[in-house]
């Protein structure tokens, strides 16, 4: 039964509202099953391909869950040392400025090994976009404490939950960058709806359009989930980042150009 | 007055059974298959024939990228 | 006529980056090498040819931005000095795993640590046996005067781009920091087009380009690392350069490189006063290291004695060259401090003809 595709009529190319953007190829990707990591992928190569600018577009991997993304995408890609993404997007930037370049980091790459990269790119006003996942904890190396673990939070370095006093603050790198005169545009978006999904979207098209009119750097925070770090199937992950990270990491636009 | 119906095919073989887009159909029209794929992972499928308005939920949310939706209007 | 001007290594260093048609520079202030970026945003390359300058937040940007420009199949470089070195091990590392051509300039000073500011030639070890993680070398020309300075800058990028790999200029604060004459190449102009690997953006005609040092295959990295050593072989087998001088009917040589090398030339003619027959091997390629010259001139040598402003590093790959042959020692200051002529005459008959 789940094996019959129903409404076999409907299957014709006139018919066709939906299919994966030709900007990603047909590898498997790595990640966990319900893993943000895919649709964030997704929907920045959906963007590349509408804005139609696959020849014009350099990207470049961090170190983390995503240091392979360069094995999913149909573009120029360059893999960075761990958190030095935007000091390389700035190399590629200022030789190429008519070429569009944005870096993929977790919160481990870009709020604490890079952050010195993060803020100083950031503050030179590189005319590049920085794609910022934040799911609270180190994936890769196995669920330990990241600079975005909340408060009470379990991690594989914080069995018992994160204790301010004794690991500091949660960092809200994403605030403190849209201090940054050098930022025009800071949003803060998640992945896990279909209305969430569409708002991000959006948000990462603004960001790619405004790098095209070179007014300083675009950056985009994606909440999302770590199912495997946090140790709950997908969908229960997702509910338990609605209520436990929406309210610290709130989400929506938190600076836009004066513009707009 | 025209109807619009959809459906959805599923990269069987590539979906992981994450369920995410069970929760994101609106008419609720998605099922996890209680066979496996080659990788072990429960896949998801379309359950009924006239739910399925062709909306993309299913498809904007799915993290690999499985789904490719189609729609048409019939009377 | 010819034209000379009279500089610092460091500003020659940096017109010589602009002659040779650099696209960009990424540095950050460390002494005695300041000069530079100094020179660099003084003479407004921008307008000269095009050139990029950017200062960077440290030097592990400075090399990261070097990274993302050499992927992009630019002509770039970076400046320092030791301690500023050592913070870009890891990404040299990265250079060298990724085959990226680029230019690495150190103007090294004494250490550990942050040592002092005065010249020093204890990097060696750093700079010609990988310096990072991993089974890599750097390609190491050692200058020994401001022409050299100036004449290396696109010598190290011809090799860079020949064969894919880092290039570093390993000199040193005095060399740096003394003016002499210098004459410069013609402008060269930019390059005009990439590498086919470089990533530029990927065209319908070709599958993307993935710059990475990266591979979770261990079978297909042991062919990538099989391939990196094959190509460490042809350069050691096509790159090795050296010189000598009044090596003609020796019994005795000094090796040395830089600002040693310089030093012992006065030594040289001091020693040959007292009737002592001694003479010069500078190697200058020190990786590729002329280990096959150093054997061969060491079948007509009583010894050899290794100058270094050093504790004694390259020592270790004279004695090799030698293999047992002559004797072979070392003899350096450390600290910043730089030997006078006489105590390397002195040394020389201590440890060598004495000894």
């Amino acid at each position: 039964m789940a094996d019959q595709i129903l409404n076999k009529e409907l299957i014709k190319p006139e018919n066709l509202v939906y299919k994966k953007t030709k900007i990603l190829n047909d590898n498997v990707m790595h990640y966990c099953p319900g893993c943000g990591h895919g649709t964030a992928h997704r929907l920045i190569a959906e963007v590349i391909e509408e804005m139609d600018i696959q020849s014009d577009v350099i990207g470049i991997a961090p170190v983390g869950c995503s240091v392979l993304m360069y094995n999913y995408f149909n573009i120029d890609m360059q893999e960075a040392s761990h958190g030095r993404a935007p000091a390389v997007a700035t190399g590629v930037k200022r030789l190429w400025p008519d070429k569009t370049v944005f870096t993929y980091q977790g919160d481990g790459d870009l709020a604490a090994i890079g952050t010195a990269e993060t803020i100083h790119a950031c503050n030179r006003g590189e005319n590049i976009t920085i794609f910022f996942i934040n799911n609270g904890i180190y994936g890769m190396t196995g669920g330990q404490m990241a600079p975005t673990t909340l408060e009470g939070m379990k991690s594989s370095t914080t069995p018992y939950g994160r204790n301010i006093a004794m690991m500091g603050n949660p960092l809200k790198i994403t605030e403190l960058v849209a201090q940054l005169p050098g930022t025009c545009y800071v949003t803060r978006q998640a992945v896990h709806t279909p209305s969430s999904v569409r708002k991000t979207k959006k948000a990462i098209r603004k960001a790619l359009e405004y790098q095209k009119k070179n007014i300083g750097t675009s950056f985009i925070e994606v909440v999302s989930n770590c199912n495997s770090g946090w140790k709950m199937p997908p969908v229960q992950a997702n509910e338990w980042m609605e209520e436990n990270m929406f309210p610290f990491f709130q989400l929506g636009d938190i600076k836009v150009p004066e513009e707009d | 007055m025209a109807k619009v119906r959809g459906t959805i095919v599923v990269d069987i073989e590539k979906c992981k059974g994450c369920e995410i887009c069970v929760g994101a159909c609106p008419t609720s029209v998605i099922s996890m298959s209680t066979e496996v794929n080659a990788k072990g992972y429960q896949y998801a499928y379309l359950n009924d024939p006239d739910g399925c308005t062709g909306c993309t939920n299913c498809a904007i949310v799915c993290p690999d990228g499985v789904i490719t939706v189609y729609r048409a209007k019939v009377k | 006529m010819e034209e000379y001007k009279l500089m610092k290594g460091n500003e020659a260093i940096a017109e010589a980056a602009i002659l040779a048609g650099t696209d960009g520079y990424f540095g950050y202030p460390i002494t005695p090498q300041s000069e530079v970026m100094e020179y660099l945003t003084m003479e407004k390359p921008e307008e000269r040819t095009g050139m990029v300058v950017l200062q960077a937040e440290s030097e592990v940007a400075s090399i990261n931005m070097l990274y993302g420009a050499a992927g992009s199949g630019k002509k770039v470089m970076t400046s320092s000095s030791s301690p500023g070195i050592s913070l870009m091990q890891e990404g040299i590392s990265y250079l060298a795993g990724a085959e990226l051509p680029c230019l690495i300039v150190n103007v090294a000073r004494g250490g550990p640590g942050l040592g002092t500011i005065q010249p020093g030639q204890a990097d060696y070890f750093q700079a010609t046996k990988g310096g990072g993680h991993g089974d890599y070398h750097l390609i190491v020309l050692a200058p020994a005067s401001v022409q050299e300075m100036a004449d290396f800058v696109s010598m190290a990028y011809d090799l860079a781009f020949k064969y894919r790999n880092p290039v570093m200029i390993l000199s040193d604060g005095a060399i740096g920091q003394m003016m002499e004459k210098v004459k410069f190449k013609k402008q060269q102009e930019r390059m005009k087009t990439q590498p086919g690997w470089a990533t530029v953006g990927k065209t319908p005609d070709r599958e993307p380009n993935i710059i990475t040092s990266l591979d979770l295959d261990p079978a297909r990295h042991e062919r990538f690392n099989i391939k990196l050593q094959k190509k460490y072989e042809k350069i050691q087998k096509e790159e090795v350069l050296f010189e000598e001088i009044a090596c003609d009917d020796i019994d005795y040589a000094f090796v040395a490189y830089g600002t040693s090398a310089r030093i012992c030339q006065k030594s040289i003619e001091l020693a040959r006063e007292e009737g002592i027959k001694v003479g010069l091997f500078r190697p200058i390629s020190l990786w590729p290291f002329p280990y096959k010259e150093v054997g061969k001139i060491a079948d007509r040598l009583k010894g050899i004695l290794s100058v270094e402003l050093s504790a004694g590093q390259m020592v270790e790959d004279v004695r090799l060259a030698v293999n047992g042959k002559i004797k072979v020692e070392h003899y350096g200051r450390m600290g910043g401090m730089i030997p006078t002529p006489e105590e390397i005459v002195l040394a020389l008959k201590k440890q060598i003809i004495g000894g």
